[in-house]
């Protein structure tokens, strides 16, 4: 089953191009990886998908992203309920300056729940999925920012759980990161394709090919190719994708 | 003597002339000070604080002026932080970049260089005599909160703008809307620099002494403001009352209304001082 269908994305920051005409599904309950050189136009893809790019000046896009058979960028579209379901992980761990606790309560708290108990309990349970619960539970209110980098990220893949999105978009999510770290955060995304539909961005290709069933090879705008991941990267069908995933340049 | 040692006398003298100029203020404040305070200091007990302007400067005190001055802080600070503060997060947050709000920018970093004597001249013909205020406490409040408003908007401004992008963006992400984002997450984040200028701005107008003459702010007024209708006077009122009087005795208290006065504004601006370092040292991304 298609979670999200993109249907000749157009996109373009001032008079720059910077997505040409691209059309892709995304499968649930899988990992789709984008990978492509620095300024490919995967990142901004990306952003379409819980339209994050509204906030950039000069962005326009034509095309229709399609989810449960609405285009998200229809009129009736409400943002806030779009990435309510559409979850984002960002390149560098932005926790809130707030309190463990008050981070993954966020979301909740912002959708009016008052009830402690309740959010107490989405709390743990968010923390214990995104597998930071051990080395947080006595800590919760201490602050965010103490955490190392890593546990951030974890935090922030926690906080986003915790309002139950059906899709989680990561923008690089383990860059910032020490390889540990790194291990950590793939190792949880395994786990949670299992409820969630990810798509990840990311500039390592071996990471790419660890955790991703398909991946979207992206190269100055254009979609260049779209493909299970093992296929892509053991028979590449475009020469372009070949050059990039051999190292010959990028 | 040779070029290097020209040279590394001009340097020698200019490290002293640098170091002249620099203690020049701080000295010529130095002295004022120590004038002042040992001409007042004595003249400060209970009686200086509780007693009603008299023509006797023996039995004359400060009560009415630093009630007064109490008064258009407080009335001040609950017109001009609101104001400030939305008009800020407007500019900043809301506000598209475009001509207008740049005219918008300009005109407000102008403003706070207009001398205080128009913004006088504006609340007499707008508060005193438009919205018949009189020379109230309320025509004084409004007058002042003019004045600084644009400090309070540049202030905050600024604070808003020290706020990483990455933040706002971790809230949109999570589904917050503007408003959420910025009461939650925006506005805590930059409290420490709004509230460091609202402070800084507010000690401004306690000093101000000429736009409340102009709206008719009275010298001698013989009793303590009840209600924001009440006639006033403010400190920098009394003390410049006090000092144009020929008898020794009034220069004295004027002496001592000095000392409270810069008691006062010392102490905001010390508190402004010690919240920036706090800020500072809280917030690292």
């Amino acid at each position: 089953m298609n979670l999200i269908e993109a249907k000749s994305v157009n996109a373009y920051y001032g008079d720059n191009h910077v997505l040409k005409d691209i059309s892709l599904d995304v499968e649930a309950n899988t990992v789709t990886a984008f990978i492509g050189p620095s300024g490919c136009g995967k990142s901004t893809f990306l952003r379409t998908m819980n339209r994050m790019n509204d906030y950039i000046e000069g962005f326009r896009m034509d095309g229709s992203i399609i989810m449960d058979d609405q285009n998200i960028y229809d009129k009736s579209v409400r943002v806030e309920e779009l990435r309510q379901k559409v979850g984002m992980v960002f390149q560098k761990p932005n926790p809130f300056p707030k309190t463990i606790f008050e981070n993954v309560a966020y979301g909740l708290k912002i959708q009016g729940l008052k009830d402690k108990q309740k959010l107490a309990e989405v709390v743990e349970e968010s923390l214990k999925k995104s597998a930071l619960w051990d080395e947080v539970k006595d800590n919760l209110n201490k602050s965010a920012l103490s955490l190392s980098g890593g546990q951030q990220q974890r935090l922030c893949i926690a906080r986003t759980l915790a309002i139950e999105p059906s899709i989680i978009l990561m923008d690089e999510p383990a860059s910032a990161l020490d390889p540990i770290s790194t291990a950590k955060i793939e190792e949880l995304i395994a786990q949670l394709k299992e409820d969630y539909t990810i798509v990840i961005v990311t500039h390592n290709m071996q990471q790419a090919s660890r955790v991703s069933d398909k991946t979207a090879f992206f190269y100055m705008g254009d979609l260049v190719e779209y493909d299970k991941t093992k296929d892509l990267f053991t028979h590449p069908k475009n020469e372009r994708t070949e050059n990039y995933i051999t190292g010959r340049f990028g | 003597m040779n070029n290097l040692d020209k040279n590394r006398l001009i340097d020698t003298s200019f490290k002293y002339f640098g170091i002249a100029c620099t203690l020049f203020g701080l000295v010529v404040l130095a002295i004022f000070l120590v004038k002042i305070v040992i001409e007042g200091i004595h003249r400060i007990d209970w009686n200086f604080l509780a007693n009603l302007p008299s023509r006797r400067p023996q039995k004359a005190g400060i009560l009415t002026a630093w009630t007064g001055t109490a008064w258009i802080l407080g009335l001040t600070a609950i017109i001009s932080i609101p104001l400030g503060v939305a008009a800020g997060v407007y500019l900043e947050e809301y506000g598209k970049k475009n001509k207008l709000t740049t005219i918008i920018e300009i005109n407000i970093a102008n403003l706070a260089g207009v001398p205080s004597i128009i913004y006088g001249l504006l609340g007499l013909e707008i508060f005193v005599r438009t919205f018949k205020f009189g020379g109230s406490l309320l025509a004084g409040a409004f007058t002042l909160a003019l004045l600084i408003l644009p400090i309070i908007i540049v202030a905050t401004r600024e604070a808003l703008k020290a706020v990483p992008s990455t933040l706002r963006q971790a809230s949109f992400g999570m589904g917050a809307t503007k408003w959420q984002t910025i009461w939650y997450q925006v506005l805590p984040a930059s409290s420490g620099g709004i509230l460091t200028g609202i402070i800084l701005a507010l000690s401004r107008a306690v000093g101000e002494t000429a736009p409340l003459i102009v709206i008719g702010a009275l010298a001698y007024v013989p009793f303590v403001a009840q209600s924001p209708m009440d006639e006033f006077t403010v400190l920098p009122m009394q003390i410049f009352n006090w000092v144009s009087r020929p008898q020794h005795g009034f220069v004295v208290n004027a002496a001592a209304a000095i000392i409270i006065l810069l008691l006062i504004t010392f102490v905001m601006n010390g508190i402004a001082i010690y919240l920036r370092n706090k800020w500072q040292k809280k917030v690292n991304w």
